[in-house]
């Protein structure tokens, strides 16, 4: 059966909660708290991507569209109508749901290279918009003055609280997906992923199931980008661009896409080398992704998650 | 000349949008011919455009062989940056499924992407035009002779597969492939061969389309991924693995987008060509001129 | 078997046509099966017993014609919502979820009697908790049902072939169907293993539910079947008991065309 062990599930849950008082104390690495906070949000987003392309076997390639869905709904409805930033994160996940519902229930019929070029495209239509209207995006600029949010009264206005909100979030939704793996839900997601003939054999609407997974996953990308804008208190398009589409692919592949700890070990995994121990490449760390993720394909198909109990099997041979 | 009549705007849209679209076809028919070999759709295929623009302009800019000699290095080199491309990120996958191909291809894509950056920086580099830039005036239409160049290779290239694939004992083997694999292995063809020439071969057409493009529209390390997804659009507007589609495919997206960008917003440029691409995904995706019901059976 | 025409078929096929292009899979099919008998379907291959099935399920849409089944026109409708109205079937190419354990598929075959709803699931409801013993123990049972209750926490691709045939009839079972269609259910077993699986069909008809069968094997198809429909080239051929159809002419031509002795 497909069991969740909870010791890893405590243990990270400690690690989370006694970092950021650990880091404070050790100036090296003190700023990690804030290389967190974007692993954080990674990890939302790859939750999601763990769920649709890991479980249910459908590649999206066009994540990054709804990131961006979620940080300029929050961008534009707090700086141009002066809504409420809760309010804002939810009509941008509204807005993220209905686009990955009219986008998706044509492409997710589409399957292997179809879906990949079809989530592509969609991805860069999205961002071409990011970047064309200008009157409501800042376009290419940018947009600023974002401000950061508050919940009666206590404000966000620390990198730490932030962090703790953000991984609350992750929590909240790391919870969710594992219940639902392990649910008929997620059941009929792995049914679909092995064969879709079968699955629909044994009753399983498969176009229903995939779009609700997607448009689930896009709303988890929608949240971490609302939650992006109110952090940075600014956004430009090319944050929310296909190479970072593709940057999701590359974490959940190399933490392992098949479970979902594979998410959370690839995003902060991802985030550190980026922001850190890749930082003195700057723009050429791009090679050293592509090389890495060629590397996983070939030699660690089941990602660094599984590398433990390839060991194991080695050494029991 | 106070006024450019409305008419000699359109002929002029339509000039530059078929000269694009030749690009365009030239791509899609680099992934058809992997594809047909493989059913891969490499990512990668529009770094093979990238490279061979780049290359030339090395080979002819910076080192200073005459046009020829770059031309011909430029297409060897990229053909074998395809042949490595096979070996090193596709063949070595032991479980090769849908998924794990799109990725190592993009892998591929990203790593030759990347080490452009390196070589090249991210300035877009220009090259001389094959037969200078006296711009050819026809009824106020102008036309670059390095347009007529574009539509020359695609019409060499497009003979020359033709040729290949239906006279040569060579591209009738690479064809049986494409029908049935496990027949072609029967028969003694040796498969990974074929992949492997596959993918040189349209490494090879890539790098000729990036040659032709460049001195038209300069050429930078960031080009690759844009220039694909408008090649996988033509292929599939012209239904995937068919050659004449492709040309055909590749020539409407180049005029949809020269037409778009000249007569709705400029800005959408790129948006056209993907529009399209996603209404043919949805609507027909065998394309206009493949088989729905052939289609369907294909394994992925 | 003389029966009224009309009360007891549990399927009824009018006028089917499938072509693909230029192909014609099937020419004008007429079938009727009635409640509670194993109907078998023979010919050689490439007769269209595939594409029958296939339009049976929903995988297919028919050119022309139509499928009733239980009072239903499920011709051109989806392959989940057929399933819920009681058809399930297995797949000559044996389609199971490779990526879960043996109890794990039967248990999927339970979907559409059970909630589904997404956000239950995600919360973890207690009734969803109660809902997976339930399910749990339903499959273990059908398990034991089809002689695989060792086996339930294998995973699906660990087992022989014959025992993945045994588990890919079994989850049809799961859903409780009116009608199953066993796609080759004894190709590729031995003797032994061809055995277990015509005692399986017969005790599945014993609880009451149809069988459509495509097989090839005719010592199981003549041992079981209590009609059987011939094929040939998308037409078909011939119709009756065993025993007509042993004696058959135009079936001994079908099949001696194709070299393979009718036992």
């Amino acid at each position: 059966m497909l069991r969740i062990r909870k010791a890893p599930m405590g243990v990270g849950a400690i690690f989370i909660l006694l970092f950021p008082w650990v880091a404070e104390r050790l100036p090296a690495i003190e700023h990690y708290p804030d290389l967190m906070v974007f692993a954080g949000i990674y990890c939302l987003m790859t939750i999601g991507m763990s769920l649709l392309m890991g479980y249910a076997g459908q590649i999206s390639l066009g994540h990054a569209a709804f990131y961006g869905i979620g940080a300029y709904a929050s961008g534009i409805l707090t700086t141009q109508y002066n809504l409420n930033p809760w309010l804002c994160i939810l009509i941008g996940s509204a807005a993220a749901t209905a686009v990955a519902v009219v986008v998706g229930a044509p492409s997710l019929r589409l399957r292997g290279h179809y879906l990949a070029m079809a989530t592509l495209a969609f991805g860069i239509i999205i961002n071409i918009v990011f970047r064309e209207e200008a009157e409501w995006t800042g376009g290419p600029d940018g947009m600023g003055g974002i401000p950061g949010l508050d919940i009666f009264g206590y404000s966000f206005d620390s990198i730490h609280k932030y962090y703790y909100l953000v991984w609350i979030v992750v929590a909240i939704a790391f919870f969710f997906t594992i219940r639902l793996i392990q649910s008929p839900t997620g059941r009929a997601l792995r049914a679909i992923h092995a064969s879709e003939a079968a699955a629909s054999a044994m009753g399983i609407d498969i176009s229903r199931s995939k779009i609700v997974v997607f448009a689930f996953s896009a709303i988890l990308a929608s949240v971490a980008g609302s939650l992006y804008a109110h952090y940075m208190n600014f956004i430009n398009p090319s944050t929310f661009d296909t190479l970072f589409s593709i940057k999701l692919v590359i974490m959940i592949a190399l933490g392992g896409m098949h479970t979902i700890w594979g998410a959370v070990v690839g995003s902060v995994l991802f985030a550190f080398l980026s922001f850190e121990w890749l930082h003195q490449f700057g723009e050429y760390e791009i090679v050293v992704y592509g090389l890495v993720l060629m590397m996983v394909t070939i030699y660690l198909p089941e990602g660094l998650v599984g590398l433990p109990g390839r060991i194991a099997q080695r050494v029991r041979r | 000349m106070e006024t450019i009549s409305a008419a000699s705007q359109l002929f002029q849209f339509i000039v530059t949008g078929l000269t694009v679209g030749a690009i365009y076809a030239m791509v899609a028919i680099g992934f058809n011919i992997i594809y047909n070999v493989t059913e891969i759709i490499n990512l990668a295929q529009g770094e093979f455009v990238m490279l061979g623009g780049l290359i030339m302009v090395f080979m002819h800019v910076t080192v200073g062989l005459p046009m020829i000699l770059a031309f011909v290095t430029a297409v060897l080199l990229v053909t074998l940056t395809g042949m490595l491309l096979d070996r090193l990120a596709i063949k070595p996958i032991r479980q090769p499924s849908v998924m794990t191909l799109i990725i190592a291809t993009i892998a591929a894509s990203i790593v030759i992407k990347g080490t452009a950056m390196l070589i090249w920086g991210k300035s877009p580099y220009d090259l001389p035009a094959f037969s200078g830039r006296t711009p050819i005036e026809l009824g106020g239409v102008i036309i670059q002779p390095q347009y007529l160049w574009v539509i020359g290779f695609l019409v060499v290239v497009t003979i020359g597969l033709t040729l290949f694939f239906n006279r040569t004992i060579l591209g009738k083997a690479m064809a049986a492939c494409a029908d049935n694999p496990d027949a072609a292995r029967l028969v003694g063809i040796n498969v990974q061969y074929m992949v492997l020439l596959s993918f040189a071969l349209s490494a090879a057409i890539g790098a000729i389309a990036g040659m032709t493009l460049t001195p038209i529209a300069l050429m930078d390390y960031d080009r690759g991924a844009m220039l694909a997804i408008k090649g996988f659009g033509a292929a599939i507007l012209g239904g995937l693995g068919s050659f004449s589609g492709a040309v055909l495919g590749g020539l409407l997206i180049g005029l949809i987008e020269s037409l778009g960008a000249g007569f709705l917003l400029s800005g959408y440029k790129d948006a056209y060509a993907l529009i399209v691409l996603l209404l043919v995904l949805f609507l027909r995706p065998s394309g206009i001129m493949g088989n729905f019901e052939v289609t369907k059976f294909k394994r992925f | 078997m003389a029966s009224e025409p009309h009360r007891s078929h549990l399927l009824e096929i009018e006028d089917l046509v499938m072509a693909f292009g230029g192909l014609t899979a099937l020419m004008n099919i007429q079938l009727r099966v009635a409640k509670g008998t194993i109907r078998a379907i023979i010919g050689p291959n490439g007769a269209g017993k595939t594409t029958l099935f296939n339009l049976i399920t929903g995988v297919l849409s028919p050119t022309e014609g139509t499928i009733r089944f239980n009072g239903h026109v499920i011709s051109g409708q989806k392959p989940h919502k057929i399933a819920a109205l009681g058809i399930s079937r297995t797949f000559q190419t044996v389609e199971l979820f490779d990526n879960m354990t043996v109890i794990e598929n039967v248990m999927v075959g339970r979907h559409l009697h059970i909630s589904t709803s997404f956000f239950k699931c995600g919360l973890g409801l207690p009734a969803i908790r109660s809902q997976e013993t339930a399910i749990e123990a339903h499959a273990m049972a059908l398990l034991d049902f089809v002689g695989l209750a060792d086996k339930a926490n294998s995973m699906a691709d660990s087992l022989p072939l014959g025992e993945r045939k045994i588990l890919e009839i079994g989850r049809a079972l799961a859903t409780d169907p009116l009608l199953v269609c066993l796609d080759e259910p004894a190709a590729g077993l031995n003797e032994t293993e061809t055995e277990t699986a015509a005692r399986l069909i017969k005790a599945i008809k014993d609880k009451g539910i149809t069988v459509l069968l495509v097989e090839h094997d005719m010592k199981v198809i003549m041992n079981i079947s209590d009609q059987i429909t011939v094929l040939n080239y998308g037409e078909k051929i011939a119709e009756g008991t065993p025993e007509e159809i042993r004696g058959n002419p135009k079936v001994i031509q079908a099949y001696l065309g194709d070299s393979i002795a009718v036992v």
